[in-house]
């Protein structure tokens, strides 16, 4: 007997996605990227001056990239500033994202990607990485590819992708695993893994399957939200 | 003063927009957009295989044989003979440091100034803050050189500068500059374009300039429109009859 997700969802079924660009007028590029509960932005500056100024690579330039909770963005106040978990989930966006960027065309700058969670409910770190890919694109930086990106989990024997805070406390059976996968579109590259719990050697194929396949899903709605904010822009303001 | 200015763009422009239509269509990074031995990846392209695969968003162009991306969002990325506008931040031993909205600050040469001027005497002709148009005459990795030798260009005085999204600039030249033109006509003000974005308005009274203004918004934020031009006029024209 399968599990059934509270939400009534199917196992390959997505929560109902917002994707947005241009939220940020001040930024060169800034996304928007919401699966269900949980909603990310992420702003992009630059290609731009690199200070301080040793940390300048001459061959390449410089991702950075800042992921914070905001602190109304979770039940129990999050205290605002930098934590060992804010900063973890920082460096590995920068890892998701650095195999699809040029960066060896922005010698001594840096692009900086800024990525805030106005509301948490899992999945934030991958919420975060969407967005922060198609802020990428609209800020006009060379890109291999989109990276699409979502946490598939594993409750008692059922894959599923794309769970929730509740589903993430799962306790019956085998309990639940979260597996936060991050994909360049186009190619079978994954740029992001991460787990949390446990998962059979057999499983974890299946379960790159299904976030695969899913990933496959959101890519469809960044392209569809970059190209629809070009024709808004055509036709009226 | 004005033809001065009209000959500083046609050299600037990169590419000459507007009127040409043809086949368009909205791309994606790692999107494919044509698929065959024969095409060329042009500016914004990678070639993959049998596949022309885009690696900036934007509009996807072919013009023959290349396929090019023609941006729409994005920083301004300096090009040789671009002219732009910029603030002077700084003044050093052998010239002026100027902030030209680039990854890297520009560097004016005293040499580049049309005239002989003293090391002592610098800040008479440019101080800290002002704003000039000059032509980028050399690129060397992070090095950013300008010259001000050349038809339209020097410093800016009066008016105000404000920004737009660099990658919209050829929009608002318009072919061989006809855009640029029908404004300065319709709002009889000085308007100088610069390839970063920036752009300086300068006109009888404050009014006309907010009208240039407006005007410049306007033609930037419609990318994806042919016969801009018209549009144009009607807008002026609604705008005559609002006020």
């Amino acid at each position: 007997m399968a599990v059934k997700r509270s939400d009534g969802r199917k196992p390959n079924e997505l929560r109902p996605i917002i994707a947005k660009i241009g939220v940020v007028p001040n930024a060169d590029g800034s996304a928007l990227f919401a699966f269900g509960d949980t909603i990310a932005i992420a702003a992009v500056y630059g290609p731009r001056q690199l200070h301080p100024q040793h940390m300048q690579n001459p061959s390449k330039g410089v991702l950075r990239c800042n992921y914070d909770l905001l602190s109304f963005s979770v039940y129990d106040r999050k205290k605002p500033g930098p934590s060992r978990r804010s900063q973890e989930i920082s460096k590995v966006t920068e890892w998701a994202l650095i195999p699809a960027v040029y960066l060896e065309q922005f010698p001594n700058s840096v692009i900086d990607v800024q990525i805030y969670i106005l509301q948490a409910d899992a999945g934030t770190r991958t919420a975060g990485i969407n967005a922060a890919s198609m802020a990428l694109a609209h800020a006009g930086i060379p890109m291999r590819d989109l990276v699409c990106s979502l946490a598939v989990g594993k409750l008692d024997k059922e894959i599923v992708v794309d769970i929730t805070k509740e589903e993430e406390d799962f306790e019956d059976g085998e309990g639940a695993t979260d597996l936060a996968i991050a994909k360049l579109a186009n190619s079978d590259e994954f740029s992001l893994l991460q787990m949390d719990g446990k998962i059979q050697p057999e499983l974890f194929n299946n379960a790159l399957k299904a976030g695969a396949e899913a990933c496959s899903k959101i890519y469809e709605v960044q392209k569809k939200a970059l190209k629809e904010a070009i024709n808004t822009l055509g036709s009226d303001e | 003063m004005k033809n001065k200015i009209n000959e500083a763009h046609e050299a600037g422009e990169v590419f000459s927009d507007d009127s040409q239509e043809s086949n368009r269509k909205i791309v994606v990074p790692g999107e494919i957009i044509v698929t065959g031995e024969d095409y060329l990846p042009g500016e914004g392209t990678r070639r993959d295989g049998d596949n022309i695969v885009s690696i900036k968003f934007g509009l996807a162009e072919e013009s023959g044989r290349v396929v090019r991306i023609i941006p729409i969002f994005g920083a301004f990325i300096p090009r040789r003979s671009n002219v732009v506008v910029g603030r002077i931040t700084d003044i050093t031993y052998s010239g002026w440091l100027v902030d030209i909205d680039s990854a890297f600050s520009a560097f004016l040469s005293i040499e580049e100034f049309p005239k002989y001027i003293n090391r002592n005497e610098m800040e008479q002709y440019l101080a800290i803050g002002d704003v000039i148009s000059a032509k980028i005459w050399t690129l060397k990795n992070k090095n950013i050189d300008l010259t001000l030798k050349g038809k339209g260009l020097g410093k800016l005085e009066s008016g105000f500068i404000f920004r737009i999204i660099p990658s919209r600039v050829p929009r608002v030249i318009g072919r061989e500059g006809s855009m640029v033109n029908l404004i300065k006509e319709r709002t009889g003000c000085n308007i100088v374009v610069g390839q970063n974005g920036w752009i300086w308005v300068s006109g009888q009274s404050l009014d006309s300039e907010i009208k240039a203004r407006k005007a410049i918004e306007f033609v930037a934020g419609k990318v994806y429109v042919s016969g801009l031009t018209e549009l144009v006029e009607s807008w002026f024209m609604e705008a005559e009859n609002g006020s």
